[in-house]
């Protein structure tokens, strides 16, 4: 898979904006996104379970499987690399059904989850895990919106520069993981 | 009895907790640039590349490498002509690494229950191996390990007629199912013998080896090197996207076990393979 130039994309994401999007684009993304991981996940549909309104509109967005190291004096936010995306697959077709259109993360994600990203029309972004000192300089601005008793794992609201990722999973059913080992893997 | 205060061990602990989390080993960043010239996907080389400007942005700028800055995993030899003057070893170990975590504003990673999952807010408990050994020195050895990694690796209670064709397969298997989920370029350690709970400790001790070096006996040196290649054909690449480079060290450790047992544990570390150590 040759590298083609970034894509750059800004949240919210309409279809139209998914469609476009096909599996091994390396994409920039810009504007706001929401962090959650396990537990902020568990909570937000346990309110879904509920029938209650969750804390943040996921209507269009992004969320991006991450729980940040603090933040050192002078900076919004610390080290923001991706976490592995598939303990959130139990959760994230629920939030997928209610309008979330995108997650970035890193790793595979399960059938269920694949169906949900072509059923709903949404896309899958996976960042470089460990590189989150180099992903920290694209976040201009963090704000904890929601669980702030988590405290990594609290919901923050994120504004985003040009944040590095790669379309890993696309909503006509594309997975990079499978494609890109296929082709290296002996035997 | 040589005494030492117990508050050296604190100062260490907190000492390398930092420091492994903004420095990445020079071993590392080497494997970093020779897999560059090895990687046979541009997507693979094009990450690697960036793992390299990671490490330098973390080093500069003040960042910790990774947001997952670990649990802290500790290793003390003790010598028996020590004696531990000032309080206690534990609480010593807990609040070197509290200190670091806090003032080295790293993220705290310790759910109080593993079913409840309240952070307990200062990355304690760490998880401390002691072992008394002969000598009047300390060598206290730190190595925060990530969450990603280590749900990606295993523990195995093989058959003696597996033998070594065994451990081949349980690797292959490991990384392949790991995928990009351990973030490869991986680190794998290999712990052959003992019994259950012994061979998981050799696998993670594996990883304290210094990146590259081979077992001194030649035996285990050419199973480390086969192991890399079987790891490396997997083709799961720099972050699982496919590629040539998804394996940068594999370190074995043996020793003997029951007539009836052949335990095996495959401990897998991310790139980043934070230790460090330092002796009193």
């Amino acid at each position: 898979m040759a590298i083609n130039k970034p894509v750059r994309i800004t949240t919210p994401l309409s279809n139209v904006d998914v469609q476009k999007l096909k599996v091994g684009m390396p994409v920039l993304i810009s504007g706001v996104l929401y962090s959650a991981r396990d537990s902020a996940h568990k909570r937000l549909v346990e309110l879904l379970d509920k029938g209650k309104k969750l804390p943040i509109d996921v209507k269009g967005q992004i969320i991006y499987y991450m729980g940040p190291s603090p933040p050192p004096p002078g900076r919004p936010i610390g080290s923001a690399g991706p976490t592995t995306s598939y303990r959130m697959d139990p959760y994230a077709p629920r939030l997928m059904a209610i309008g979330l259109k995108g997650m970035i993360g890193k790793g595979t994600r399960s059938d269920e989850v694949k169906a949900a990203i072509k059923k709903y029309k949404s896309v899958y972004f996976a960042a470089i895990g460990g590189a989150g000192a180099l992903i920290s300089k694209c976040i201009i601005k963090c704000d904890v919106v929601a669980y702030d008793d988590l405290g990594p794992e609290a919901i923050r609201r994120l504004e985003v520069r040009e944040l590095p990722a790669v379309v890993a999973g696309d909503m006509y059913g594309g997975d990079i993981y499978e494609i890109g080992v296929k082709r290296y893997r002996k035997k | 009895m040589r005494k030492v205060n117990v508050a050296k061990i604190t100062a260490a602990v907190k000492k390398i907790c930092i420091d492994t989390n903004y420095k990445v080993d020079p071993d590392i960043i080497k494997a970093f640039k020779t897999g560059l010239r090895r990687e046979k996907s541009p997507v693979g080389r094009e990450i690697l590349r960036q793992l390299i400007c990671n490490a330098d942005i973390a080093r500069r700028e003040r960042i910790p490498i990774c947001q997952d800055c670990g649990l802290a995993v500790v290793f003390v030899e003790i010598g028996q002509d020590v004696k531990l003057v000032g309080g206690g070893l534990r609480q010593a170990i807990e609040a070197g690494v509290r200190q670091g975590y806090q003032q080295g504003y790293l993220r705290k990673s310790v759910a109080k229950d593993p079913m409840i999952r309240v952070n307990t807010g200062d990355n304690t408990p760490a998880i401390i191996h002691t072992e008394i050994v002969t000598g009047d020195k300390l060598r206290v050895t730190v190595a925060p390990k990530g969450g990603g990694s280590e749900n990606m690796s295993r523990l195995k209670m093989m058959k003696p007629a597996d033998g070594e064709a065994g451990v081949k397969e349980l690797v292959r298997e490991t990384v392949r199912e790991a995928g990009p989920n351990p973030c490869p370029p991986i680190v794998l350690g290999v712990g052959i013998g003992g019994n259950f709970e012994m061979c998981a400790i050799l696998a993670k001790k594996a990883l304290l080896r210094k990146l590259g070096k081979p077992n001194q006996d030649k035996r285990l040196a050419k199973l480390e090197q086969d192991l890399l290649r079987i790891a490396n054909d997997s083709g799961v690449g720099p972050q699982g996207a496919g590629g040539t480079v998804t394996c940068i060290g594999v370190a074995v450790e043996s020793r003997p076990c029951h007539i009836a047992s052949m335990p095996v544990a495959v401990n897998v570390n991310c790139h980043v393979s934070r230790h460090g150590s330092k002796i009193i």
